[in-house]
């Protein structure tokens, strides 16, 4: 156990690592700092100057290797507009997006979960189908145009609702449920399928053949074994806390770190930029690694071995 | 003679989607009787305690009757399908591995039947637990309570399984292909197991399988059937000594002799008709040696041909005859 546990830690460091190189790679290719910063038309001088202060006129493989050691050192980076630590300017922002993000995942869980599990035990019934075609519906249409529809509706012609900014837990609700009912689509198809899978299984038809009344059959012996598919999915939901809101972040200008991201980016703000990645990753990473700790508690048969699905 | 029967089925019928799996099943199992019940695969062995325990998906279309102690089990309400269930019939299964829920630990699986049918539960069921281990023969149960489905041997299982049917002390155990899924010395094993418990408890056993030998060793009467219909049932020594349906017949001539000189095994020829494609009358006669145009006709009824032994045939005199 404690052997499997090091196995993935070291793992889970190893995706780090390459996530953060992969985006220093990236970054450095698309497009000069010092342009994007201060204006193309900057004179020539002052271009050198900021390329000096930040080690931007070094080799690539020397600002690598200095941007890669701060890191294992704690130390992140400033920004180059503000020269405020990079950390500091995402950890600000980490409650906004928390802010959409917990409620968004609470409403795919809770709907989707159920709803799922209600579709696969009424098998091609009208509901079934109802809650399929939602289902299919909310994730097939991307959640900022989920997002506008909701904007024009509740926003525009009742004006229920904000269309955007961060007054109050009211401007919440549009950006969550335009993140939230996706998730809860494909969380929904993938109980259902869980479900259907297990119903099918010989122990199932053991466990109504030694008298255990239908709905305990669900509970006690269907839920569990369907639980195992449905986690590695509510896993991937758990990592994508961080980034999951970029897109709707901007559709409702909600002040989080997708914002910052899409800032950040368009600035070659290096520094926050591979802040931003390092948290993302290391929320994937960290939620990967209890979903794999939950296959042991949840599937005896996976204790001690590599959990299936979980490569990344 | 005026035991009542057990189980009482009568005309039972079983339709997936419009095609018919069981074409009307009459069979009788007495309190404590050892009944085998043999054909190929897809003749309705399984079907017909599958239907008459209501564990067949809902897309089934099942008729006629199935009485318990004068109890009618078809559409009878989900509570009365549940004490029946475990409690006065059990079942065990092909697959042992996959037939018992492989998150649970094997001794909660058998404790749930304890819990439901005696109402025991803590100390008295785990004390139950490891009083049904040891007379299934599983050794270390104290140990082997504790652990998963997939810690065990597919025998051991299969132990668990019958531990598990006996814990709710039913009148009858059916056994659907018992150790098919196990390797021979292991199967002698189990049948030597399930032929113990039957005479210690008293109660009744059917045994659905594919293999006459096996049969013939366990069961007083066997039932032979052919695409969803029984055709002959006898006592097994008559059976096997005198079988009458050119079915069963051409069952026996498939199989080796133990004693005399080496022949060459004959198999029946073609197949199995399709559910779709079932001919008016006998669904044998496309494969009978001895079949005429009569026996299109009509599906052939029962008639008597000894004490206790009863086919399927029209032709059951000129059947005797050698072909």
């Amino acid at each position: 156990m404690l052997r499997f546990f090091a196995l993935r830690l070291g793992r889970a460091l190893l995706t780090i690592a390459l996530v953060v190189t992969f985006a220093f790679i990236v970054l450095r290719l698309s497009g000069d700092p010092a342009l994007m910063i201060m204006s193309p038309d900057a004179p020539p001088e002052a271009l050198a100057a900021f390329r000096q202060a930040w080690g931007l006129d070094e080799p690539i493989w020397l600002q690598y290797l200095k941007y890669f050691t701060a890191i294992l050192q704690g130390e992140l980076g400033q920004s180059m507009r503000d020269g405020r630590p990079a950390i500091q300017l995402v950890l600000e922002r980490i409650p906004a997006t928390l802010m959409l993000t917990l409620p968004a995942l609470a409403l795919k869980v809770g709907l989707g979960i159920p709803a799922g599990i209600y579709a696969a035990l009424h098998r091609n019934s009208l509901t079934d189908r109802v809650v399929m075609t939602f289902a299919v519906a909310g994730f097939t249409v991307p959640s900022f145009v989920l997002g506008l529809i909701l904007v024009l509706i509740f926003a525009v012609q009742l004006g229920w609702l904000p269309s955007g900014g961060q007054e109050s837990w009211r401007s919440a609700i549009l950006p969550v449920i335009s993140m939230g009912l996706g998730g809860a689509g494909i969380l929904a198809r993938f109980t259902r399928s869980a479900m259907l899978e297990v119903l099918g299984q010989p122990y199932i038809r053991t466990a109504s053949a030694k008298g255990v009344p239908w709905h305990a059959v669900i509970r006690k012996h269907a839920l569990p074994n369907a639980a195992i598919p449905t986690v590695t999915v509510v896993g991937f939901m758990v990592g994508s806390l961080m980034a999951g809101a970029v897109v709707v972040e901007s559709v409702f200008s909600w002040p989080g770190v997708g914002r910052l991201m899409v800032v950040a980016v368009s600035n070659r703000d290096l520094a926050v930029v591979q802040c931003i990645l390092l948290l993302v990753s290391a929320t994937m990473v960290t939620s990967n690694l209890i979903v794999d700790l939950l296959y042991g508690v949840l599937d005896p048969r996976l204790r001690g071995h590599a959990a299936p699905g979980s490569g990344h | 003679m005026t035991i009542a029967p057990l189980v009482s089925i009568r005309d039972l019928r079983v339709a997936f989607h419009g095609l018919p799996a069981l074409r009307g099943i009459d069979l009788d199992v007495m309190p404590g009787e050892a009944v085998g019940l043999v054909g190929e695969s897809g003749c309705g062995k399984s079907v017909t305690w599958l239907a008459a325990l209501g564990l067949l998906p809902a897309t089934a279309v099942v008729t006629g009757s199935v009485k318990l102690d004068g109890t009618e089990l078809l559409g009878a309400a989900p509570a009365v399908l549940d004490r029946v269930r475990g409690g006065r019939v059990a079942m065990i299964f092909q697959d042992p591995a996959s037939a018992l829920n492989p998150v649970k630990r094997v001794g909660g699986q058998v404790a749930e039947a304890l819990a439901l049918h005696r109402g025991m539960t803590g100390a008295a069921a785990n004390a139950e637990v490891l009083r049904l281990f040891d007379q299934v023969g599983i050794p270390d149960a104290r140990r082997r309570v504790h652990i998963y489905p997939h810690e065990m041997s597919g025998g051991q299982n299969q132990r668990v399984m019958i531990a598990m049917a006996l814990a709710g002390q039913p009148e009858l155990l059916v056994a659907d292909e018992p150790t098919t899924a196990l390797d021979a010395t292991i199967q002698a094993q189990i049948l030597d197991l399930l032929r113990r418990l039957q005479q210690e408890t008293g109660m009744a056993l059917v045994l659905i399988s594919h293999d006459l030998g096996v049969v013939a060793e366990m069961c007083r009467r066997v039932c032979v059937m052919y695409a969803g219909r029984i055709v002959e049932q006898a006592p097994s020594d008559t059976l096997f000594a005198d079988p009458r349906h050119p079915y069963t017949r051409g069952l026996l001539a498939a199989l080796p002799d133990m004693v005399g000189p080496r022949r060459r095994l004959e198999a029946i020829p073609g197949g199995v008709p399709e559910p779709w494609n079932m001919p008016p009358g006998c669904a044998f006669a496309p494969r009978c040696g001895h079949a005429t145009a009569e026996c299109d006709a009509a599906i052939p009824g029962f008639s008597s041909v000894g004490p206790d032994h009863e086919a399927a045939c029209i032709h059951l005199e000129s059947a005797m005859a050698p072909a």
